[in-house]
């Protein structure tokens, strides 16, 4: 019964929220509105979501979410610092390959999400079968290493998450 | 605009305005500096997502000490921006990886399947103004 | 306070957006011109809400959400082309 008017809670919840915030008042006309939106678009674009990705644990997201957050600033300072004051024969780019543990698409999509919006390291292609990713770094005097803790600190986290 | 706002408002809008102009210069800086194109990638698509993000958060912190309301607009433009950066950063490398780069410049594919930007069905129809330079040579071609 | 950081911080944005548009003239290749304009929208999209924030009144963040967008669309169709020969295939 929940799955014939909600197939995709999350996805309802998403709609709900984006069209609360376009709003940006809360009052009845737009909540109602919003449900409304959130009940009626997943039904109708059902065709188009054949299955949808199932989350292990909910709130590892969460973690993860403050995990790259982090990541971005603290990385982002670390490019500002390179930009700023390496001298541009001191660099050294690499192209990195970093074999994926990880199957489902959804989570191939975030982790090479992750890794382009992490400063330094930017996905450039996926191998033709899916298990590796082809990452382009701007200052990697030890490719390896950084292969390693792209592998450490988002796939591990991204395996737990998605099932 | 007007100027009663409590002193942590001030301190706060004020810190986050002068980081995100600086991330955001840095990002223009780095797109000119950077010597050659795939490293020039690197610089605008995150520092400047983050100096927007950064006007932003400020902007609500500004809504929220001046009128005391909650204004969540703008973390709607931050997470467009967010979701949107890694796309347009793959798709310009893609651009680059078929346009300047051969698949004996960049490393092997494991299981030798190539990568997925040189195995699509059938060749790509797109513009290739100049062929990619030979490996082991210096790209004169502008 | 927040004026003087408000005025430093368009000088940022619209000293980056020179820069900018110096790469797109400069080139040299397709990707970096693509890269630059992509870039600018961004910084656009930054001044316009600092002239909301200048201004006082909200009414351009509709335009900023629009530029995105459009700033989004435009370097995904760019990029299609120069790939594909075509867009919508």
């Amino acid at each position: 019964m929940i799955s014939r008017f909600l197939p995709h809670p999350l996805l309802s919840l998403t709609l709900a929220i984006a069209w609360m915030l376009l709003v940006n008042h809360i009052t009845v006309n737009s909540i109602v509105f919003a449900v409304i939106l959130g009940v009626v678009i997943p039904v109708i674009t059902r065709p188009y979501w054949p299955d949808m990705p199932r989350l292990r644990h909910p709130f590892r997201v969460v973690e993860y979410i403050f995990v790259v957050l982090y990541d971005i600033v603290k990385a982002n300072v670390e490019v500002a610092l390179i930009v700023l004051f390496k001298p541009n024969h001191a660099l050294r780019p690499a192209w990195i390959t970093v074999p994926l543990d990880v199957r489902s698409p959804e989570a191939i999509t975030t982790l090479a999400g992750t890794i382009t919006l992490t400063p330094g390291t930017v996905s450039c292609d996926l191998s033709a079968n899916g298990r590796a990713i082809l990452v382009h770094a701007l200052h990697a005097p030890d490719p390896a290493a950084v292969r390693d803790s792209i592998k450490q600190r988002y796939e591990r986290r991204l395996k737990e998450i998605f099932a | 605009m007007t100027h009663e706002l409590p002193l942590w408002g001030e301190i706060t809008v004020t810190i986050f305005l002068v980081v995100a102009g600086l991330f955001a210069l840095v990002g223009s800086v780095g797109l000119v500096k950077l010597p050659d194109p795939i490293t020039r990638l690197h610089a605008p698509t995150k520092a400047t997502t983050l100096g927007v993000g950064g006007v932003l958060i400020a902007s609500m912190v500004y809504v929220f000490a001046n009128e005391g309301r909650v204004s969540m607009h703008e973390l709607l433009i931050t997470l467009f921006l967010l979701l949107t950066a890694p796309i347009s950063a793959l798709f310009i490398a893609k651009v680059h990886l078929h346009l300047r780069e051969r698949p004996d410049t960049l490393p092997e594919a494991p299981d030798s399947v190539g990568w997925a930007g040189y195995a699509a069905d059938g060749p790509a129809r797109g513009v290739r103004d100049v062929p990619p330079p030979e490996p082991g040579t210096t790209d004169t071609t502008i | 306070m927040i004026i003087y950081a408000l005025i430093f911080a368009i000088a940022c944005f619209s000293v980056g957006l020179l820069l900018n548009l110096w790469r797109v003239i400069v080139g040299p290749r397709i990707s970096d011109r693509i890269l630059a304009l992509d870039t600018m929208t961004v910084n656009c999209i930054a001044l316009l809400i600092l002239l909301n924030f200048s201004l006082g009144s909200p009414i351009f963040f509709e335009v900023a959400m629009l530029f995105a967008l459009v700033g989004f669309v435009s370097t995904v169709s760019y990029c299609r082309f120069l790939l594909r020969g075509d867009i919508i295939e």
